[in-house]
């Protein structure tokens, strides 16, 4: 009698393994990216190419950042360990041609969400993970209180190939103000140039705005005007036609969020493994079968929340502490004022 | 006989023809793959951006196309000052650095070596942020001669508003047909009879005195507008009216005209070295003055040597102009390749345009290049 119990667990274990085995290899087959990524050992990441607070690599190459999080995950969730991600810096006009060209398979560089760029050139975006919109950056000492104060003939500065220029556009058009746009194709350039006084203003989406500012020679002499000229949802990019990945780096960015919203962090992740909350062991990997729906292991989402942390976190990390933009505004949950909210994990 | 000689040309020639099949075949079925569609449709859409310096109109409610244009146009803008300034720049430092004073000859040396070995690139950035740093704030600005305002914003300019600007440039045309004329009927009469005419100062005189006419007698008019003023925030100002040259093109140019300058001074020096010095002793022997011996024998001998390498240095000028990107400069890469591509997610087209671009601008130079190297070639009878 013992003998048979002995092989028949070992007969359901085979079974468990195989099948396993094969619902993975199915999902890898599905998706070219996923495999690609497994084999290779590490997730190719595009990011920005130097944007504290979201993307932005310390003297000794360490990226940082909420975008950077966002790929750290995905690596957390593929393949076991958050640090095994190739991070490229690019340009805002590089950054499509190389995720389309297979350079890279996420981009998560403060990228906007609009519909020409869902629809027309082969990206899909897969969440927004920072709720921006663009703002004006001018000189304390102008006495610029609001945008109503720009008078005919001023002239901004601003990044080349971006949303931003054309919003600048409808703005000054709508309020009937000739301006002179300086478009630069490197942000470190742009920030020089406004700092030495080439522009009268300096418009971007406003967390940029925050995190370049810190890089003039004397932050304390510049501020950001109140108004808002534009929605920025922006959010990580894959390539469209793999839906697999599209869902592996939407749900480790899901995932992210919604760890904030039930309160698992980091460091209380493995103890929420015997939480009464059924949402919150599907979350840390205790219930349910959600893994496998994905082409992974069961405990992908317990080392996203781990090993990167949940949303609140990598925010406080990177985007709080820093000084950049202490107060999260819309990006704070829904359940706490914001607009936060992410379809469930189950 | 004839078989073996066209077999191998019809190999390369399928061998090509099947190589770019295969590139725009797989093109197509990696963009059919990742849904993007291809074509040149979208050059007539609305641009609805914005560009800070253009030759013609230009708005955001103009067409991709119009914006090609706009850049297409800065970038013939910047090469030709470029060109202009680094041929008059070499001319000065290939001849400096063969006179016999020390001090001349080591400066034009050392500004050679100098410039020359520094990427390109750098020197861009430096003159730009060298100028952004140097240059004053409009408020503070000196007027050089009462109209001229250089500073951070730009230089500002005096502009002429015209009537009759037709009339005008009538007249620049004739006297321009009338100077060919003067020159043909000198150059029968030295040949003929041995007398020489004063061609420039009768050259000189027409371009003066047939404008002046079309004033007087053609109803033109011009009026100067004077750069003023303009207070846009408690510190900020600016200048209105007049004509308004971007920091930007001004930095462009000269480091785009210092940087091929030597290169040109060096095919300068080349070429008049390249002059045997029997040529000049004999020229000299025969009565001929040190100018007529420069202008005569010396130069027509030295420019056969000197223009084709001073062709490559145009087309390098020209191609070095898309730098212009790095430091805000609106030329063909910065408003078509670099904006408008972004715009449209266009990479493939748009890149296509602008290569094709690059390479009509490149022959042509090489086209009027090779047609005044002809002229001056010798002419074997």
């Amino acid at each position: 009698m013992f003998k048979y119990l002995k092989q028949l667990t070992s007969l359901v274990a085979m079974v468990a393994v195989l099948f396993t085995f094969t619902t993975e290899t199915m999902a890898a087959k599905k998706s070219k990216t996923l495999k690609n990524t497994q084999k290779k050992g590490f997730v190719r990441c595009g990011v920005s190419q130097g944007l504290p607070g979201f993307s932005n690599a310390d003297a000794a190459g360490n990226w940082t950042g909420v975008d950077v999080d966002v790929c750290r995950a995905v690596a957390a969730a593929v393949l076991g360990d958050a640090n095994k991600v190739k991070f490229t810096p690019l340009s805002a006009k590089e950054r499509f041609t190389a995720l389309t060209s297979n350079e890279i398979d996420i981009l998560s560089r403060n990228t906007t969400w609009t519909l020409s760029r869902d629809a027309d050139i082969g990206l899909t975006f897969v969440g927004v993970n920072f709720y921006d919109g663009q703002g004006f950056m001018v000189r304390k000492n102008s006495g610029y209180s609001s945008v109503n104060d720009f008078k005919n003939g001023i002239s901004a500065c601003t990044n080349l190939g971006t949303t931003t220029e054309l919003n600048m556009r409808d703005f000054f058009n709508s309020k009937g103000i000739s301006y002179e746009p300086v478009t630069f194709e490197k942000a470190d350039e742009v920030v020089a140039a406004y700092d030495a006084g080439r522009c009268d203003t300096y418009t971007t989406d406003k967390s940029g705005l925050a995190a370049q500012r810190i890089k003039l020679s004397s932050p304390d002499d510049h501020i950001v005007l109140p108004e808002t000229i534009s929605k920025e949802p922006l959010g990580p990019v894959v390539r469209q036609g793999d839906s697999v990945w599209e869902d592996i780096v939407r749900w480790s960015l899901n995932v992210m969020i919604e760890a904030e919203e039930y309160g698992v962090n980091s460091a209380n992740a493995d103890s929420m493994k015997t939480s009464d909350n059924p949402a919150v062991k599907r979350l840390v990997g205790a219930e349910g079968e959600l893994g496998a729906a994905l082409g992974l292991d069961n405990d992908w989402s317990l080392r996203i929340i781990k090993q990167v942390g949940n949303y609140g976190e990598s925010y406080k990390r990177n985007i709080a502490d820093t000084g950049i933009l202490p107060d999260r505004g819309p990006n704070e949950l829904w359940t706490k004022g914001g607009i936060l909210y992410v379809p469930p994990a189950r | 006989m004839n078989i073996k000689k066209i077999l191998p040309q019809l190999l390369t020639l399928l061998v090509v023809i099947l190589i770019f099949g295969f590139f725009s075949y797989n093109a197509q079925v990696n963009m059919e793959n990742r849904g993007i569609t291809f074509g040149y449709g979208f050059l007539s859409q609305e641009s609805s951006f914005d560009v800070q310096f253009s030759l013609i109109e230009y708005d955001g409610s103009h067409s991709y196309f119009r914006a090609y244009l706009v850049g297409l146009l800065n970038t013939i803008l910047v090469s030709v000052i470029g060109i202009i300034f680094a041929t008059i720049i070499g001319v000065v430092v290939g001849i400096a650095r063969l006179s016999n004073n020390y001090l001349i000859n080591r400066t034009a040396a050392v500004y050679v070596e100098f410039f020359r070995n520094i990427p390109l690139l750098l020197q861009i950035f430096f003159w730009y942020f060298a100028a952004l740093r140097a240059l004053p704030l409009p408020q503070d600005t000196e007027p050089m001669f009462g109209f001229f305002f250089l500073t951070i914003k730009g230089f500002f300019v005096p502009a002429f508003v015209w009537n009759n600007l037709d009339v005008f440039i009538y007249s620049l045309i004739a006297a321009i047909i009338s100077i060919i004329f003067v020159r043909i009927y000198a150059r029968k009469k030295q040949e003929n009879e041995g007398i020489q005419t004063p061609v420039l100062s009768i050259s000189i005189g027409l371009l003066i005195i047939l404008p002046i006419l079309s004033f007087l007698f053609g109803g033109v008019d011009a009026s100067v507008e004077v750069p003023v003023i303009k207070q846009l925030s408690q510190t900020g100002f600016t200048y209105e009216g007049g004509i308004k040259l971007p920091p930007e093109l001004i930095s462009l140019a000269l480091a785009l005209s210092l940087y091929t300058a030597t290169f040109i001074a060096e095919c300068v020096r080349a070429g008049v070295q390249g002059v045997s010095k029997g040529q000049k002793e004999a020229a000299a022997s025969i009565g001929l003055t040190p100018n007529q011996v420069l202008k005569l024998v010396v130069m027509p001998q030295a420019l056969r040597i000197i223009i084709p390498p001073t062709t490559n240095q145009y087309l390098n000028l020209t191609k070095n102009s898309s730098l212009a990107a790095a430091i805000a400069y609106p030329d063909l890469v910065l408003v078509f390749a670099g904006t408008a591509l972004m715009q449209t997610g266009r990479a493939i087209e748009i890149v296509s345009i602008t290569m094709l671009t690059y390479l009509s601008l490149s022959i042509s130079i090489s086209i009027l290049m090779n047609w005044y190297n002809k002229k001056i070639a010798i002419k074997e009878k």
